[in-house]
């Protein structure tokens, strides 16, 4: 049942995303809609997602917590997009270059996280297997 | 690419990997759906990363490529060598780094908008004060973890006089310097905002000294809960980064994580019998009392050799074993699979009771355990196992030591008392492999050692085990 509802708040989080359009920059921002109106928008799009995370993560049994964990942070690591657009748009050089620091940063999250992740995952077996 | 396509498809990509993600973290729900969940997951990354290198602010790719490759060969030595013994130091470790870009990230957005006519505007200076304090916290807060659980760090609390006074007021005056910026700063230099700068990096300073102050005081035990409010805090930070940019996959992926973090400190101040708030304002760990609720004055352990320990396991029909900190200290783990094996070929039932904050992480039993191929239907929770300590002949604690304390029940004067425990004392003989007598992190004797059922083996576990297999295997 839980699942259920929790499916629909996914569905709903990324139907309030396409509304919202994805990706504002305060540009988009300043000429469509008002910037109220979209931060508006974004604080819906925090508490559905924290919502369907806590739904979710509730019914992660203990077996899978470190997984868990790691898994978390390598989708965290999204933060590698906001780091790739600093590194590369139109802005004085130091602040291209703490976008690249960035990026160097959260790659290493985002790499080795998902790459760990598989290898925790890969170990739990319900029988154990020959060799 | 004609810029609104382009745009459009940034958007579907973005909104792929939100949905990606979610169902991704659901796989994570049963063991055999997570793998499948989780490369879902990265196919949502890899996409959401596609998307953005198309955006049409991007004027030039040299830094990004260098960033994703020196990011890359870093990465995956990390992600395929690092051993499973070290994963407690390799999630504190990740957590630096992902607070670390976010925390660069607002630094640098804060820079940009001293030069965009109008500031940053309102919203956006607090999202990314508070993107920037929670990142910067969580840097230094996680090293600080990773120092203590590396071992370069002392693990026991380091407490100094007046230390929460003075965490209260670093903590005081890092929001003062939010609130003034947000006052000054927000609508750019031209509004009087001149120190902005200044005031931006002595708020960053003091969010760093802030997650030293936090952690420090911080005893290794209590790891569990700190790695998982250090998970919240850097799941928090990417959220605020997304209301800082206007970005929603940032906001939806940092509030999985955030989530994620909440949910699992939680569950490890449940098992521990602390409030949330206890944990939240990260009080735990310096109250604690050092001394003993009882003495252990003329009570007496009862210790056996390796031989007579294989004796009763050799023989035993229904064996619960407890694994704790300290098989994870001595790699036991593998000897400790190998008994368990050569139990069931002789026709004995093993099971492994885990305590929630059994470890240095939530979930690091399990995953030790599984490493050393131990199937994970063998593996039961406090709740699912604690009825059946009383129909098993041999309950084998293997370095756990305040979660199997019988004091938490029944003794009201005890620290832990109102602590979930495994009731290992329900057994009909108990068996604690052990280095020594000393006590555990709560320094309080344990009266399940001095109970005539229980017998200690003392040692290392790894070879002490290894000596009862071989004892095991000669019966």
């Amino acid at each position: 049942m839980i699942s259920v509802v929790a499916t629909a708040l996914g569905v709903a989080t990324v139907a309030i995303t396409l509304a919202s359009g994805g990706f504002t920059t305060s540009a988009d921002a300043s000429t469509g809609g008002t910037l109220v109106d979209v931060q508006i928008v974004e604080i819906y799009v925090f508490l559905l997602a924290a919502f369907t995370g806590f739904q979710i993560i509730t019914k992660v049994p203990p077996l899978l917590h470190t997984p868990l964990m790691a898994a978390t942070n390598a989708i965290s690591a999204i933060s590698l997009v906001a780091s790739i657009v600093i590194a590369g748009s139109e802005r004085p050089a130091y602040i291209n270059i703490m976008g690249a620091v960035a990026v160097t940063a959260a790659t290493i999250n985002v790499v080795g996280g998902f790459v760990i992740t598989d290898r925790m995952l890969k170990m739990f077996k319900k029988r154990e297997g020959q060799g | 690419m004609n810029p609104a396509i382009g745009a459009l498809f940034v958007q579907v990509a973005y909104i792929a990997a939100s949905a990606a993600f979610i169902l991704g973290l659901r796989g994570l729900t049963k063991p055999d759906t997570a793998r499948r969940g989780m490369r879902l997951a990265a196919m949502g990354m890899l996409l959401a990363i596609i998307g953005t290198l198309l955006n049409h602010e991007i004027i030039s790719y040299e830094l990004i490529i260098v960033g994703l490759i020196i990011g890359t060969a870093i990465g995956l030595p990390l992600g395929l060598l690092v051993p499973m013994t070290a994963m407690p130091q390799r999630i504190a470790i990740s957590l630096m780094f992902g607070a670390f870009a976010v925390t660069l990230v607002g630094i640098a957005e804060f820079l940009h908008y001293r030069d965009v006519p109008g500031g940053p505007g309102v919203v956006r200076m607090v999202a990314l004060g508070l993107e920037t304090l929670f990142g910067a916290l969580t840097i230094t807060g996680s090293f600080v973890a990773f120092g203590k659980l590396q071992g370069f760090i002392s693990g026991r609390p380091i407490i100094f006089p007046g230390q929460k006074l003075i965490n209260a007021a670093v903590f005081i005056a890092a929001i003062t310097l939010l609130i003034i910026l947000i006052a000054t700063a927000s609508n750019g230099p031209a509004a009087g905002g001149d120190n902005g700068v200044l005031l931006f990096g002595l708020m960053t300073v003091l969010a760093l000294a802030i997650g030293v102050t936090l952690v420090l005081p911080i005893g290794g035990a209590d790891m569990p809960v700190v790695v998982s409010l250090l998970n919240s805090y850097a799941g928090l930070a990417a959220s605020a980064a997304g209301f800082a940019i206007g970005n929603n996959i940032l906001i939806v992926a940092g509030a999985l994580d955030g989530a994620s973090g909440f949910v699992l400190s939680i569950l490890m101040s449940k098992a521990m019998n602390r409030s949330f708030a206890n944990v939240l304002f990260g009080a735990f760990g310096g109250e604690k009392v050092a001394a003993s609720a009882k003495s252990a004055e003329g009570l007496t352990t009862h210790s056996i050799s390796a031989e007579d320990a294989a004796m009763r396991i050799g023989y035993a029909r229904n064996v619960i074993i407890i694994p704790g900190y300290g098989m994870a200290v001595a790699q036991a783990q593998h000897a400790v699979r190998e008994l368990a094996e050569l139990v069931e070929k002789r026709g004995g039932r093993v099971r492994f009771a885990v305590h929630p904050v059994a470890g240095r992480m939530p979930g690091h039993m399990n995953v030790l355990l599984a490493e050393a191929n131990v199937p994970y239907d063998h593996l039961f929770d406090l709740d699912e196992i604690n009825e059946e300590f009383r129909a098993c002949d041999v309950a084998l604690v293997i370095g756990a030591n305040d979660v199997t304390n019988p004091a938490a029940k029944n003794d009201p004067s005890s620290p832990i008392y109102g602590m979930p425990i495994l009731n290992v004392q329900d057994a009909e003989q108990v068996i604690v492999v052990k280095r020594g007598m000393a006590t555990g992190f709560a320094g309080i004797e344990n009266e399940l050692f001095y109970l005539k059922k229980t017998s200690m083996l003392f040692g290392d576990a790894k070879s002490v085990l290894s000596q009862v297999v071989t004892e095991v295997k000669g019966l």
